[in-house]
């Protein structure tokens, strides 16, 4: 008998123990943050914060709302970065060429927030756009008023920034994709600029 | 089993209360290596120390549905996969229900069927679980190793590597034991159920 039970109970254990799991791992898609916040953004579209504050490189104010109607690539900078966070500011500077015409159209936008907004003021913000080669449009640089704001903004997009013991952060850097409704669609890889640029052109009405 | 008299009951509490200190437990999960090797495995012997707390009728009425240990250690595996993914680490920093259900799960479902299991577990299922586990460390272990990405968004890539280094150890020092204990010391082959009572049979 406590042959059979045991059986029963194992078989039982296992069914809800792989159920367990596959739920963990989004399906067994997803065994990192990473990933499953990927996987999430593009199953289940989720509205950008619409009324945060920010203020831009040039000192004005904007927000999500004045942005709408036209497709944001957004990444998460801090301007101190010397790794290889520092590439993104370069990276979007290419951006700028790839897009060039769907900028100048309106269609498209650049935005790079700060995470770090006690650092980064609109001085160095600027800077931080010179020193990556701005082309000079469609691209905005800004930090976020509010620090509150700052980590509803980090918690909708899925950001993380861990201080890395020397003095700066090592965060999940990305590019995140937001769509003309304000809505944030898609996330992908910082380093290779061409699938958010891919992501967006195919989109757009030729 | 040795009944547990008097304060020797209050050990399993008493260690998950001071885990669940928040001094403590920021300590322990500041980084990847004291959460994965620390903190879940003191967590799990909390819940081992705490078997005293079940009444002898339901330890019986357990030990009917867990013959050699078997159910209890399938459970254990499989809850300690969950918490052994880079995903869980990361969430239980960031949600409170996770770290509540790592909390609760890894003492309950993890430190005590494997006290209830262990002892009834003879030589075959003791070394499928044993081989597991070292089979496990090392697949952490190089895994951690070669991910030339951080796993774990909370957690720095020079912590994920130590991790890597302590899991290949780990691994390596439980096959130099086990082969200590093949060569030298006493192992019972004779019985797959050793010490298993025959309950609900007679």
């Amino acid at each position: 008998m406590s042959v059979l039970r045991t059986l029963l109970a194992s078989l039982l254990i296992l069914v809800a123990g792989v159920a367990t799991l596959a739920a963990a791992t989004d399906g067994f898609r997803a065994f990192t943050t990473e990933t499953a916040r990927r996987i999430h953004v593009r199953e289940h579209r989720r509205d950008v914060p619409e009324r945060i504050p920010l203020q831009t490189a040039q000192g004005t104010r904007i927000e999500f709302a004045s942005l709408r109607g036209r497709w944001l690539l957004v990444d998460f900078i801090y301007t101190r970065c010397t790794t290889y966070c520092s590439v993104q500011g370069s990276e979007f500077a290419r951006l700028q060429d790839r897009l060039g015409g769907p900028i100048a159209s309106g269609k498209v936008m650049l935005l790079s927030v700060s995470f770090d907004p006690a650092h980064d003021d609109p001085s160095r913000l600027a800077a931080y756009q010179q020193r990556s080669g701005d082309r000079g449009a469609g691209w905005i640089a800004a930090r976020p008023v509010d620090s509150a704001d700052l980590a509803a903004l980090m918690r909708t997009f899925g950001v993380t920034a861990i201080p890395d013991g020397l003095g700066g952060f090592v965060h999940n850097a990305a590019i995140a994709v937001v769509d003309p409704q304000g809505r944030l669609v898609a996330i992908t890889d910082w380093d290779s600029p061409h699938a958010a640029a891919e992501y967006v052109l195919r989109r757009l009405p030729q | 089993m040795i009944p547990a008299i008097g304060w020797k009951r209050w050990l399993g509490p008493g260690l998950w209360l001071a885990l669940a200190l928040p001094p403590v437990r920021h300590v322990l999960e500041a980084s990847m290596t004291l959460q994965m090797l620390v903190q879940i495995p003191l967590l799990a012997v909390a819940g081992g120390l705490s078997w005293p707390w079940l009444p002898r009728r339901a330890r019986d009425w357990l030990d009917g549905w867990n013959r050699s240990g078997i159910s209890g250690i399938v459970l254990v595996s499989l809850v300690a996969m969950v918490w052994m993914l880079p995903r869980s680490m990361d969430a239980a920093l960031e949600v409170a229900w996770v770290e509540l259900a790592k909390f609760t799960s890894v003492p309950l479902l993890i430190g005590l069927p494997l006290a209830l299991s262990w002892p009834r577990a003879g030589f075959v299922v003791r070394g499928v679980f044993l081989a597991e586990v070292i089979a496990t460390a090392f697949r952490m272990g190089w895994l951690y190793l070669v991910s030339p990405v951080r796993l774990c968004s909370n957690y720095l890539i020079g912590d994920q590597r130590l991790l890597g280094d302590c899991l290949l150890a780990i691994g390596a020092l439980t096959v130099l034991l086990l082969v200590w204990k093949l060569m030298w010391g006493r192992v019972d082959i004779g019985s797959l159920g050793r010490r298993d009572r025959p309950v609900g049979d007679g």
